[in-house]
């Protein structure tokens, strides 16, 4: 008996020491992903900590809910709440839409080369860093040298807008940018699934003698149904983030428009770098955090009530 | 029918015509508007067309302001360098996991795949990087923090070995007595180009396009990239002339083209990657492709 509880046990030693190698490979990045994602979780605590640069976090005095009280007596948590949530719909909506209807029309047009030649040009805007975005949005948005103001308003005998001060426009501006940066991308997902569509069912629907919109209708949109839905759920899932680019440097922090461009993200980085409030920023920080999680499970539920092969676990 | 048919094949190009438009106008008016002289700038606005061509803003940034180049110098070591570190983690990390064998495989996905959906936030991050670590104002600051390995791309080549390689190798290669290293680099790799290929490029566009990193962990101006410098030239008008270190520079102070200036220095931010983007063209669009289907 016990002799062969030894012998199990060696034979266990010996299959893992086989693996040795394998968990050395993976030592490099566990190690990564504790110190740069794992350890910063658990520094979440800040937010119920009044912090001090002296003492560290683990230190700091323990102050409860202090933090939260504070942030959510501000105007400004309703603000950035509400920014970052709309401004995500207002991007899932528009995007869906945009990014279907060029998958649709690429999946139409003849012709293998010109296909690729289109998907190469509609991709650029993605490779750019939101930084050189926010000069090309500065060439034509600027008051004094914009091309919109020179070009357009000017010769119109119109007094030129001062756009990086009127927070109006910039709901528009910043939908539009987004989709100009986004669409080639989620285009091409969109249209990776059209090619996948079984042909079968155009032939078919071609001796049927259906139209082009009817195949499209019954046919190709159907076919693109799950990813459009697995997509957007994901978007639900992320809609607590922001791109801070997009917010922060494309309206080049400008103070006027505040009202307009402060999400989360753009919160939390100006509470810490610019006014040095920690208790707010990591309370807002917490805020984002938990309730994106929440988000994310409730995203992923749905996903997989509905489709258990699309989910993400 | 046909009639119809080739109607409707005119229409959408039209329209993807329009949409690849919509996609480069904006460059083209980055691209005139840095070569247009700054009289004629201040004058007119930024424009699709010049008359008055003038690359005063070019020899500006690349002769006289030792910063663009030196942040040239910076942005490229920092892409090659943390490329490099990035595929070399993703990869060991990805074969080992795509391994089915291996004891311990489910708890070491979660625990990968966790991250993707809790994160800390920017405020724990940024205190352990300047508390702990002290990284604020080192080269250390450009590569290590948020990109030197993400869980998305792990999966993504996960997935890639998992289907692409076939058990069978890696047990023939057992048999032949090679080590797990020794599988991984003369069997495995040589059959993943593509995938390797398609990480190297995202990662490397990620580092390259990164100005977070410069933004939060750096202020000294010694370590700023080409997007840093971006990003400080858009924000603070006066960064331009504060930076005309050299003779030239701080003699002509006030001849400075900062109008075109500012287009020029986005035209040098973008151009590496559009260089570089026709050559890697399919591996990009097979990436988004492969992304789009699960892990």
């Amino acid at each position: 008996m016990n002799e062969h509880h030894i012998g199990k046990g060696k034979e266990l030693r010996k299959r893992l020491a086989r693996y040795i190698p394998l968990y050395f490979m993976l030592l490099p990045g566990a190690c990564y992903l504790i110190i740069n994602n794992y350890i910063p979780m658990g520094g979440l605590v800040i937010a119920f900590k009044n912090y001090n640069y002296s003492k560290g976090i683990w230190d700091s005095d323990f102050v409860g809910l202090k933090n939260f009280e504070f942030l959510f007596t501000t105007q400004e948590a309703w603000t950035i709440t509400r920014n970052t949530l709309l401004y995500n719909i207002a991007f899932i909506v528009v995007g869906t839409l945009f990014a279907v209807t060029v998958a649709v029309l690429l999946g139409e047009l003849a012709g293998k080369r010109v296909k690729k030649a289109y998907q190469t040009v509609i991709l650029i805007p993605f490779l750019i860093s939101i930084v050189v975005v926010s000069y090309l949005a500065y060439g034509f948005l600027s008051t004094n040298t914009g091309f919109i103001n020179n070009a357009i308003v000017k010769p119109m005998g119109k007094e030129e807008i001062s756009f990086y001060s009127s927070p109006q426009y910039w709901p528009f501006i910043l939908v539009l940018v987004n989709i100009w940066k986004g669409f080639g991308y989620t285009s091409i997902m969109y249209y990776a699934t059209l090619v996948g569509i079984d042909q079968s069912y155009y032939e078919a629907a071609m001796i049927d003698g259906a139209s082009r919109w009817q195949r499209i209708w019954h046919i190709t949109l159907p076919g693109l149904k799950p990813t459009i839905t697995i997509m957007t759920l994901m978007s639900i899932g992320k809609i607590f983030y922001s791109d801070f680019g997009l917010f922060y440097q494309v309206p080049m922090n400008s103070g006027p428009l505040i009202d307009v461009t402060n999400t989360i993200d753009t919160y939390v980085y100006r509470g810490l770098m610019e006014l040095h409030n920690i208790g707010m920023s990591s309370a807002a920080g917490f805020y984002q955090s938990v309730v994106g999680f929440v988000l994310i499970l409730i995203a992923n539920f749905t996903v997989r009530k509905l489709d258990s092969d699309s989910a993400l676990f | 029918m046909v009639g119809s048919s080739k109607m409707f094949q005119i229409f959408v190009h039209v329209i993807m015509i329009l949409l690849a438009l919509f996609c480069l106008v904006p460059f083209l008016l980055l691209i005139v508007s840095s070569v247009t002289a700054e009289s004629t700038l201040i004058q007119n606005g930024y424009s699709f067309f010049t008359t008055d061509l003038d690359f005063a803003a070019y020899e500006y940034l690349l002769l006289d302001s030792t910063s663009i180049v030196r942040g040239y110098g910076i942005s490229a070591v920092t892409t090659v360098l943390g490329t490099v570190i990035n595929l070399t983690i993703t990869t060991l990390f990805a074969y080992a996991l795509s391994r089915k064998d291996l004891p311990g495989r489910t708890f070491i996905s979660f625990f990968l795949f966790f991250t993707m959906l809790f994160n800390g936030g920017l405020v724990p991050s940024y205190m352990m990087w300047t508390q702990v670590f002290q990284i604020k104002n080192s080269f250390a600051a450009l590569v290590v923090p948020n990109l030197m390995m993400g869980a998305f791309y792990v999966i993504m080549m996960r997935t890639y070995f998992g289907t692409n390689i076939p058990d069978a190798v890696i047990e023939a290669g057992r048999i032949d007595g090679a080590g797990e290293i020794r599988i991984l680099l003369r069997l495995v790799l040589p059959m993943s180009l593509p995938i390797l290929a398609t990480i190297a490029l995202l990662v490397g566009l990620s580092y390259w396009n990164d100005w977070l990193n410069g933004l939060y962990y750096i202020n000294d101006d010694k370590y700023y990239g080409i997007q840093v410098i971006l990003n400080r030239m858009l924000m603070d008008s006066l960064f331009i002339k504060n930076n005309a270190g050299t003779a030239l520079g701080s003699q002509l102070n006030t001849q400075v083209p900062t109008t075109a200036v500012k287009m020029a220095v986005a035209v040098l931010g973008a151009v590496p990657v559009l260089i570089i983007y026709p050559f890697f063209q399919k591996y990009f669009v097979k990436g988004i492709t492969i992304g789009a289907v699960k892990g």
